[in-house]
């Protein structure tokens, strides 16, 4: 179980204009602006609920990832997962989670696939027999076989998303973070790698966390959907709460009467930013 | 025990990794082998014309820089990570070190294993032996601990700088040359006993950055020039600056920021 409440966090960046002179200012009078990443973000997730989490870039869809993986600490608000608090019991919540950054590797670029695997059964201390047990289901069920003695960086892109699929979820965690798993990859690694998160979802209950751009992803997963802008929560629903909420808005030049069943899932989402101004 | 062994993986590993570019190991080990060479002709040529350099002799100074060169070589070795630390924040490789079940600093210290720091430290070994050839020290087993505590206080010394150096990357997200100065400018200016450079620069090399316990103090017993046997354990005092540089390293993991998306 997750719960999220009244959740808050800034950053501070730097800040400066383009251009050689501005960058020369820069060096010596330093404009610094904070940025709200989350403001007063709560929700609930369930045990084996599966969840998408989307929202337009700068969203603070990653910060939310981050905060709940224990990589960040939120400003205010109470986080708790699986009654842990995650970024003060992080070595032991580590242990129960799985996160995949889409945009980067966790497999050791030089090295067979399956040397990455035997120091991850290290560093999460997993038996020899459970991980040969989950090694086994995994590489079946994501057809690894070919890929574990190739290095990685001879993978194709769809080929390695598997293998770091395979490499969060070798200690067997309750949650899985997903962050952008589909990006970039090809129609047959795309079905293949959503097929794969339904049946893990499903056989072993994993509660699956998945932020994404491609709306063809939360429509194949997940029943319900969070959509974030701006770092607050705009809603909390199903795919079905989303068109009802779209065909409030009428007066979108987007959006003819009638039609509003047949419009894609994609312009849906582009409406609603639009109407709700975080595009 | 388990963490001895987890790090040994990493080391496979990164070694394993290594080998994949065997051209490139090859020619780096050459050239830090002959980047040390070139600062060892300094030396001799110097020495070519001046019998002494206040009042060390050429060998003397040969074992000093050699000891110094083998210490920076070990640290650079283990604790090349830290040194790299940078780029590691920069792309963002810090956010998984953080959702692992495992010490950052040991997965860090796994990240990078330098094994062409080897022609660095082989130049080291060539110059230690040469310089024990010709000094006229008695090597008994004190002076040989003597000698193992200044490397054990060196590497520690160095391996802390470099983990100073990380420690601020969270705060400016890019690495800082400035810190060169501490690290490979020791290297440089170690290869003389630092009382050469006169008293500033000595106080400077024992109350900030504590080069003098694992230089100029140990050196004093281990050349004879003094008999009290305490300063040869003045090496262990960097202990006290590795554990203020893991306080400072604290202190700037709970600044971390996080890169990008």
């Amino acid at each position: 179980m997750i719960t999220m409440e009244h959740v808050c966090k800034s950053y501070r960046v730097a800040k400066r204009n383009a251009g050689m002179k501005e960058a020369c200012k820069a060096l010596f009078h330093r404009q610094v602006e904070s940025i709200h990443a989350l403001s007063d973000v709560s929700f609930t997730i369930g045990d084996g609920e599966m969840v998408g989490y989307i929202g337009p870039n700068r969203a603070g869809k990653s910060s939310t990832i981050k905060i709940l993986s224990g990589i960040l600490t939120p400003d205010s608000g109470s986080c708790y997962v699986d009654g842990r608090i995650p970024w003060k019991n992080r070595i032991e919540h580590v242990r129960q989670i799985g996160v995949v950054f889409g945009q980067r590797s966790q497999l050791w670029w030089d090295v067979p696939v399956i040397d990455s695997f035997a120091l991850l059964k290290d560093i999460y201390s997993i038996s020899t027999p459970q991980y040969e047990h989950n090694l086994e289901e995994l590489t079946d069920l994501l057809h690894l076989q070919e890929l574990l003695k190739t290095p990685t960086r001879q993978l194709s892109l769809g080929q390695r998303m598997r293998c770091e699929i395979a490499a969060s979820l070798l200690h067997q965690p309750n949650i899985l973070f997903l962050d952008e798993p589909t990006i970039g990859l090809d129609a047959v690694s795309k079905l293949a790698v959503r097929d794969f998160i339904l049946r893990l979802n499903q056989e072993h209950k994993t509660t699956v966390i998945l932020t994404t751009h491609d709306m063809q992803d939360i429509e194949a997963l997940t029943q319900r959907v969070i959509l974030i802008g701006k770092g607050r929560v705009l809603l909390d629903g199903t795919l079905a709460d989303m068109r009802k909420k779209v065909s409030l808005y009428k007066s979108d030049s987007n959006i003819r009467e009638g039609n509003i069943n047949d419009l894609s899932l994609d312009e849906i989402i582009a409406c609603l930013y639009r109407q709700m101004h975080i595009a | 025990m388990r963490a001895i062994r987890l790090y040994l993986h990493y080391i496979s590993i990164v070694i394993r990794s290594t080998m994949e570019y065997k051209a490139s190991f090859l020619l780096t080990a050459m050239g830090q082998f002959l980047v040390s060479f070139n600062i060892f002709l300094g030396i001799y040529f110097l020495f070519a014309r001046f019998s002494e350099v206040k009042g060390y002799s050429y060998s003397e100074v040969l074992l000093c820089f050699a000891i110094m060169l083998m210490e920076f070589s070990l640290a650079e070795c283990f604790a090349r990570g830290f040194d790299a630390f940078a780029g590691i924040v920069r792309e963002g490789q810090f956010d998984r070190i953080l959702v692992r079940p495992q010490s950052p600093i040991l997965q860090i210290l796994g990240s990078k294993f330098e094994l062409s720091r080897i022609g660095r430290m082989l130049q080291a070994v060539v110059m230690f032996v040469y310089g024990i050839y010709h000094s006229n020290i008695l090597w008994t087993w004190d002076k040989v601990l003597t000698v193992i505590s200044m490397l054990f206080g060196g590497t520690l010394l160095f391996a802390s700088i470099f983990l100073i150096y990380a420690a601020l990357c969270f705060f400016t997200l890019d690495g800082l040359e400035f810190m060169n100065v501490l690290t490979d400018g020791a290297r440089e200016y170690g290869k003389y006993p630092i009382d050469v450079y006169g008293s500033r620069i000595m106080k400077i090399c024992t109350y900030i950055v504590p080069y003098t316990l694992v230089q100029y103090y140990p050196l004093q017993y281990l050349l004879g020039r003094t008999d009290n046997p305490i300063y040869a354990l003045y090496p262990f005092g960097t202990i006290v600056f590795a554990l203020i540089s893991f306080c400072v390293w604290r202190f700037g993991i709970s600044h971390y920021q996080s890169a990008g998306s």
